[in-house]
């Protein structure tokens, strides 16, 4: 087996099982260390700015590979959405959102680095996480100028192939060769964001799992019983 | 109804004389620790003054508390669907500095120095990043005793409507102090705002205590309280507060804070209410009636009626014995002398405050101050202290019933003046304050002497009614975070652990016997 392979045949499933793995076995052992853990309390500047830019861009970028990287191609075709379309949409979106992302996690990774209480309050990992973020931004944005190549030339092809190649890591069915075709940019990118799960469980990134959408439907006041519910 | 169990306290401000032993001995038991040494789950404020952080009362900064928005009980932060937006960057958030940067002071320099002409010193260094501090500008408690002009202190939101600039002079200027702890309020911001849900009001004593493993670190605690008592630990990352000693509290003893008060200011004890009208009384149109609505929640404990449903209610019966007894019932509901800080954030606080009179004598020597019957004791409204004031702090600004409790807390002065000092019971001033003798003896056994048995008639936790198996937990709990005692941790654990270091200096000074 050759690195491609390694990288784009066996690589995906390490990133995801240690994902999975390693965020239940956090949050069944280490409920303590489970948290955004936030510096905004020890420097406000930028924070507002710089927080909202990163945490919309970088879930706007899930949504948009979940959705666009997932759903099978026929799906597309029943509900009329060209491959040209499709890839419009993807460059726009993705370079609205990757901007986003790029600009805010600069802001906050530089935040981090320079200004010293959160440099005193930040852990290697904290650091490292959050550089690695804006560097498969940054990667991913420059993936832009190929993608649009392809779409002024009417070639959907890369797009459709990245496409195949996640559905087939996620049928359980590899084919690394697929991504052989495409521009190494892209390999690069699709390694950087494969590696994010792979450092997941590690970092503050778990706090994603506990996004409280619970608060929504849930009464104001909680009051614990100690009582037995026997009684 | 339902009825529930408040452990409750209550502040004899007359009595305060701002020592900081209740300060201290908190933070040596519950906040030495790395990420909150700028925390003080107990602090004792200079008012006026803008206190600790700053301008805490200023809801217009910080949008604490609730308000009544389109007939509905609302967070003044907003609502739900505001925190959630709000998430990635709350935008009501205080930054350290509000506070103040903790700090501590090279002490080991003035061990370990070489041999100088000039006397080495000590030079403060920040805890949080162990950076050089140059100067020192802001502290827990920088106006201590009216420190700095007045210009700044008379931000104190409690001179509303007040012409305060009358007060600026020396001849005019007035002091009080003013503890604070959480006060486990009955309509809870902090709970409310909570996204995680992880904090929580307990059912059978009301202490309200943030879930440390189930706190994520959404920070909407901490813009949300009014009182400013719900602390970020910036180490740990999550949000801490007063946990009103309840490992204490549940072995039948007074907080830490309580327990320590060289005044004997501090009285703990049990209140009943009813939970179910919780939501009304928080919701009066009028803040000025939230004073007398939080009164109407409070279950008379000697009422048969109440004691049936308490029974009920699960409530033991020593529980409801203690309630009868409560130094809290007596000072809130019998007497009218003690009162919630600021009820119009409308959260139903239980830490509860008896208003001070002002210190007089000279005043009276030089017969700057009309008295009363009795010759002696001066009138409440012309008491140094602006009614005002108090009524703003204590009553969202209603002055009768704190001139009321002051006239009580006069007459029972006046009434045991003439039987120490004239060696005859006058009772003049009792009667124009509408309180017996019996009342104003026992007003001075609470007030004055403050026997340990008055002030605190605490009721043990009955763990043993609420757990299935209670052998199964004795000597099982420690206090600990996360797995600090579990065997589990090994020094190279992939999940972050909590950090220990500090940043003073661990050099030893050189032993005096080596040369």
């Amino acid at each position: 087996m050759d690195l491609h392979n390694f990288i784009f045949g066996v690589y995906p499933y390490i990133a995801t099982t240690v994902f999975l793995l390693g965020s239940l076995i956090r949050f069944d052992h280490e409920q303590y260390t489970w948290k955004s853990d936030s510096s905004q309390f020890l420097s406000k500047s930028y924070m507002r700015f710089a927080s909202n830019f990163f945490h919309v861009g970088v879930l706007g970028l899930f949504g948009g590979h979940l959705v666009g990287l997932l759903t099978p191609h026929a799906v597309f075709q029943v509900l009329g959405v060209s491959d040209m379309t499709h890839q419009w949409v993807a460059i726009v979106a993705g370079g609205i959102f990757g901007s986003m992302c790029f600009i805010g996690a600069a802001v906050l990774w530089l935040r981090r680095l320079f200004n010293s209480r959160v440099r005193a309050a930040s852990r290697w990992m904290d650091i490292n996480i959050l550089g690695w973020l804006a560097l498969t931004a940054a990667v991913g944005l420059s993936t832009i100028p190929v993608s649009i190549g392809h779409a002024s030339a009417d070639d959907p092809q890369a797009m459709i192939v990245l496409a195949e190649w996640v559905q087939s890591i996620l049928y359980l069915h590899p084919s690394p060769d697929l991504m052989r075709s495409v521009n190494g940019i892209y390999r690069l990118h699709v390694f950087l964001g494969m590696s994010v799960f792979l450092f997941f469980p590690f970092t503050r990134l778990v706090h994603v799992w506990s996004a409280p959408f619970g608060y929504l439907g849930r009464a104001y006041q909680i009051v614990r019983s100690k009582r037995s519910a026997a009684r | 109804m339902k009825i529930r169990a408040q452990f409750a306290l209550v502040f004899n401000l007359d009595k305060c004389i701002g020592c900081h032993t209740c300060s201290v001995t908190c933070k040596n038991v519950w906040t030495n620790r790395k990420g909150v040494e700028y925390a003080w789950f107990n602090n004792v404020e200079s008012k006026p003054g803008i206190g600790y952080p700053k301008r805490w009362e200023d809801q217009d900064v910080w949008n604490g508390g609730w308000i009544k928005s389109n007939g509905k009980l609302e967070l003044k932060s907003g609502g739900r669907l505001s925190k959630l937006v709000n998430i990635f960057a709350n935008p009501d958030m205080p930054q350290v500095d509000d506070y103040y940067e903790p700090f501590t002071y090279d002490y080991a320099h003035l061990q370990n120095a070489p041999l100088s002409e000039a006397a080495p010193t000590a030079r403060p260094r920040s805890m949080i990043d162990g950076s050089r501090m140059e100067k020192i500008s802001w502290g827990p408690n920088w106006e201590d005793d009216l420190a700095g002009e007045f210009a700044k202190r008379s931000v104190d939101k409690n001179f509303d409507n007040i012409q305060k600039q009358m007060y600026a002079e020396f001849e005019n200027t007035f002091h009080m102090y003013l503890p604070r702890i959480c006060n486990h309020c009955l309509n809870p911001a902090c709970v409310a705002a909570c996204p995680s849900g992880s904090i929580y009001k307990r059912e059978e004593d009301g202490i309200v205590l943030v879930d440390q493993d189930k706190c994520r670190g959404w920070r909407m605690c901490i813009s949300s309280c009014p009182y400013k008592k719900v602390f970020y630990n910036w180490e740990s990352g999550k949000a801490e507060k007063c946990i009103g000693c309840y490992p204490r509290v549940e072995s039948g003893m007074p907080t830490v804070c309580s327990e320590s008060c060289v005044g004997r200011i501090r009285y703990n004890g049990i209140m009943l209410y009813d939970a179910d009208k919780i939501e009304a009384m928080a919701s009066m149109d009028d803040v000025q009636d939230l004073y007398q609505a939080q009164l109407d929640i409070f279950l008379d404990p000697k009422d048969p009626e109440v004691i049936a449903q308490a029974r009920r209610d699960g409530i033991p019966e020593d529980w409801i014995v203690a309630a009868q007894k409560s130094p809290i019932y007596k000072m809130a509901i019998d007497w009218k002398i003690a009162f919630p800080m600021h009820p119009e954030y409308r959260t139903l606080p239980m830490v509860w405050y008896v208003p001070p009179l002002s210190p007089v004598q000279t005043q009276i020597d030089q017969g700057n101050l009309p008295t009363g019957p009795d010759g002696a004791i001066p009138l409440a409204e012309t008491m140094r202290l602006p009614v005002k004031y108090l009524a703003n702090l204590l009553t969202a600004g209603k002055e009768a019933p704190i001139v009321s409790a002051l006239n009580r807390l006069i007459a029972m002065r006046s009434y045991q003046r003439s039987v120490h000092v004239e060696g005859r019971a006058d009772t003049q001033a009792l009667d124009a304050a509408g309180i017996s003798e019996d009342q104003a003896k026992e007003m001075y056994r609470y007030l004055a002497i403050a026997n340990y048995e008055d002030r605190f008639v605490i009721p043990t936790g009955h763990a043993e009614v609420r757990l299935e198996n209670f052998y199964a937990y004795q000597g099982q709990n420690g206090f600990t975070f996360g797995n600090d005692s579990s065997a589990g941790i090994s020094p190279s654990s992939l999940f972050p652990e909590r950090r220990k270091d500090t940043v003073e200096s661990l050099e030893f000074a050189p032993s005096a016997d080596k040369e």
